[in-house]
């Protein structure tokens, strides 16, 4: 996410309340009463209670909980497929749940396209005509929309499969089908309710990565519903977390790891793996000694002496990294009386990306254990990971 | 011990009803007739102007394409024996009156069935009637249709699209409420209006189950056709009516048959339509 994001929902004081006299359930949810003491005394059901949040442009939201937390329910709200009983729901300055019938349909068009859980798919159009249906509601013209349904199949890696029947194609695929008819719609948001849920775990981790691709090339907003904590740590710029039709905690995926906001969430994070969602960035120390490359042996030698290292990472002026020296290749250039240590930099060391998880590093502590380096896009050096705080990062998560 | 409780006059209101209708909207009911017996003549006139052997090759022909060959033998064989027995032009009277019936029932159905499923007021009111139109015996519908539209054809038809009418409406409403549920809410997702909403899922999902409920209108009609020949119909009827004034249980099981194969012949050609569209 970058720093100048902008609000492109804004979600204020959402409630729904199931039954047919939404006023005095929520007169008790105001006296301070919960959803099973609402339902006993009013008959009603408080589906959600004044649910506040924003949903940044561009960014992927998961709105998370386990079944009956009101997740499908708020979903549904955005876009009115379920009325909701008070509260603002404002996207680009227009106010949902005020719009007339003919606006609501307007504004469904341009702003929402939806992915289901079991597809959803029309079963007498084939694969095109599916991708096709949200431009034809729109009334597109012919050419202009089965261009763009063609790239959306073709984004999703389905072509060649336009004039296939939706019975014909496997889960996975047909779920692709259900993707590229909301891509093809090319409306603002996108949602998604439990979109991979029904698919097996293989292919849902197929699903999951590539419409992480997908967010990565079209920076679409989009709000994604799951019960699987996985699944959301896997895929989320920011999660929230639902229980009984409340707000238990909005954060980032370490926030929520990390910070659980109490005890529900945190029994909620207990059976993940920390190593999953820790990256190297939290566990990198500043570097404490680093070489340049217009260092001579001696320098070095110093430098390495005096922190008591085997060895030391090189960069040039822009700190961007050049590779590594070792304490031998140094001694014997010192010796030989080379001027420079260019020839000695080595080129065989681990780095990775600061967001690389912190389980993928345990493999790459090899027998010389050498620090992994963190390099940024530039390859800049960031700082070093040693093994000692991979397991203390961990281990401090883990007491929280 | 009998309690002298005044008896209902029930049929007494209802006769007066059906008078002040007859007389007060006779223009109605006459304009109706006209139109009616108009289109039976034309379509009588344009079947029985094809010799036997033509209508008998285009018959053979459709099965062929909407079914296969066995449908189309099948229907050959059976068309061929009605021809043998004599009974060809009082099955071409049968034919035609079943086939403007059915279309007269379908065309008030869908629009019936379509709002029976989309409005739950309209369904609650809906079905009771239909109850009350399928099971009253048939033959009471002949009888205030001879006042309406005098005896013969057009008397027929009227008592067979009542008669036939209730499972074009019933299936079509079945049909687009079992539309299975996410699929309208994907409909309605995108910003679909109702109009879009029914002609581009709702309908075309529903198709199967309606063309069920018109394969089940025609039956019907052809059973009521047959027993309209009590009121003046033309046709099979006519040819069993008559066997059974002169007792003559050769001739009545004569046109029996040629009943049975023409049902026979519609079932499964409505049905194979039906087969098709699903695929």
């Amino acid at each position: 996410m970058s720093e100048t994001e902008q609000t492109k929902i804004q979600v204020r004081g959402l409630s729904k309340v199931f039954g047919n006299h939404p006023k005095k359930a929520l007169e008790l949810r105001d006296k301070g009463m919960k959803r099973p003491e609402i339902l006993e005394k009013t008959g009603q059901t408080l589906g959600l209670s004044n649910i506040t949040f924003d949903v940044q442009e561009g960014e992927l939201l998961v709105i998370m909980g386990l079944s009956g937390s009101g997740k499908s329910t708020l979903i549904r709200c955005l876009n009115r497929l379920i009325e909701p009983t008070e509260g603002d729901i404002i996207i680009d300055g227009e106010n949902i749940p005020k719009l007339s019938e003919k606006a609501l349909l307007e504004c469904r068009r341009r702003h929402f396209s939806m992915v289901f859980q079991h597809f959803a798919l029309f079963p007498h159009r084939s694969v095109q005509m599916n991708a096709e249906f949200g431009l034809e509601i729109r009334g597109i013209d012919k050419a202009e929309r089965a261009k763009k349904a063609r790239e959306a199949l073709s984004h999703v890696g389905l072509d060649g499969w336009e004039d296939a029947m939706p019975s014909q194609l496997s889960g996975g695929m047909q779920q692709r089908v259900g993707l590229a008819r909301a891509l093809a719609n090319d409306s603002s948001v996108l949602l998604m309710d439990e979109a991979f849920s029904a698919l097996d775990p293989l292919i849902r981790k197929d699903m999951q990565q590539e419409l992480l691709e997908l967010q990565h090339r079209m920076k679409k907003t989009t709000i994604f519903i799951t019960h699987d904590l996985d699944e959301a740590l896997a895929i989320a710029d920011r999660i929230i977390l639902l229980k009984d039709g409340e707000i238990v905690q909005i954060g980032t995926p370490e926030e929520i790891m990390t910070h659980p906001a109490d005890d529900y969430v945190a029994r909620f994070t207990e059976g993940v793996d920390i190593s999953r969602i820790l990256t190297a960035r939290h566990a990198m120390r500043p570097v404490r000694a680093l070489a340049r490359n217009d260092d001579g042996p001696r320098t070095v030698l110093h430098k390495l002496s005096e922190n008591g290292l085997d060895s030391i990472y090189v960069t040039d002026r822009e700190r961007k990294l050049l590779g590594l020296v070792e304490a031998d290749a140094a001694n014997r250039a010192a010796r030989e009386g080379q001027r420079s240590i260019e020839d000695l930099i080595s080129d065989d060391f681990p780095r990775v990306g600061p967001d690389e998880p912190l389980h993928n590093l345990f493999a790459m502590f090899n027998e010389k254990s050498y620090p992994i380096a963190v390099v940024d896009e530039e390859r800049r050096l960031l700082g070093v990971v040693v093994k000692g705080a991979v397991l203390a990062q961990l281990a401090e998560a883990g007491e929280q | 011990m009998a309690i002298d409780i005044p008896r209902i006059p029930l049929g007494d209101w209802i006769e007066a009803g059906l008078d002040f209708l007859t007389s007060e909207y006779s223009i109605v009911t006459r304009g109706i007739s006209r139109v009616t017996q108009t289109g039976i003549n034309a379509l009588n006139d344009a079947l029985m102007w094809m010799p036997e052997w033509a209508l008998m090759a285009i018959i053979a022909l459709l099965c062929w394409r909407l079914s296969g060959v066995r449908l189309a033998i099948g229907a050959s064989l059976g068309l061929a024996l009605i021809w043998n027995m004599g009974l060809w032009f009082p099955m071409i009277e049968s034919l035609t009156l079943v086939v403007i019936a059915t279309l007269v029932a379908v065309v008030i159905a869908l629009p019936v069935g379509i709002l029976a499923a989309l409005s739950d007021k309209f369904y609650g009111l809906i079905m009771p009637i239909l109850d009350f139109m399928q099971t009253m015996p048939a033959f009471v519908y002949l009888i205030p249709a001879i006042p309406f539209f005098g005896i013969g054809s057009v008397s027929a038809i009227f008592a067979t699209v009542i008669f036939a009418m209730p499972p074009a409406i019933r299936f079509t409403t079945l049909g687009i409420r079992q539309v299975p549920k996410d699929l309208v809410e994907a409909a309605d997702a995108f910003g679909s209006t109702r109009g879009q909403k029914l002609v581009k899922v709702q309908l075309p999902l529903s198709l199967p189950t309606i063309m069920a409920g018109i394969n089940q209108t025609i039956m019907l009609a052809l059973s009521m056709v047959v027993i309209a020949a009590m009121i003046g119909a033309d046709g099979l009827g006519n040819e069993v009516w008559k066997a059974i004034q002169r007792l003559r249980p050769g001739d009545g099981f004569e046109a029996g048959i040629a009943v049975v194969i023409l049902a026979m012949l519609l079932d499964r050609l409505t049905q194979t339509f039906r087969k098709t569209r699903k695929a």
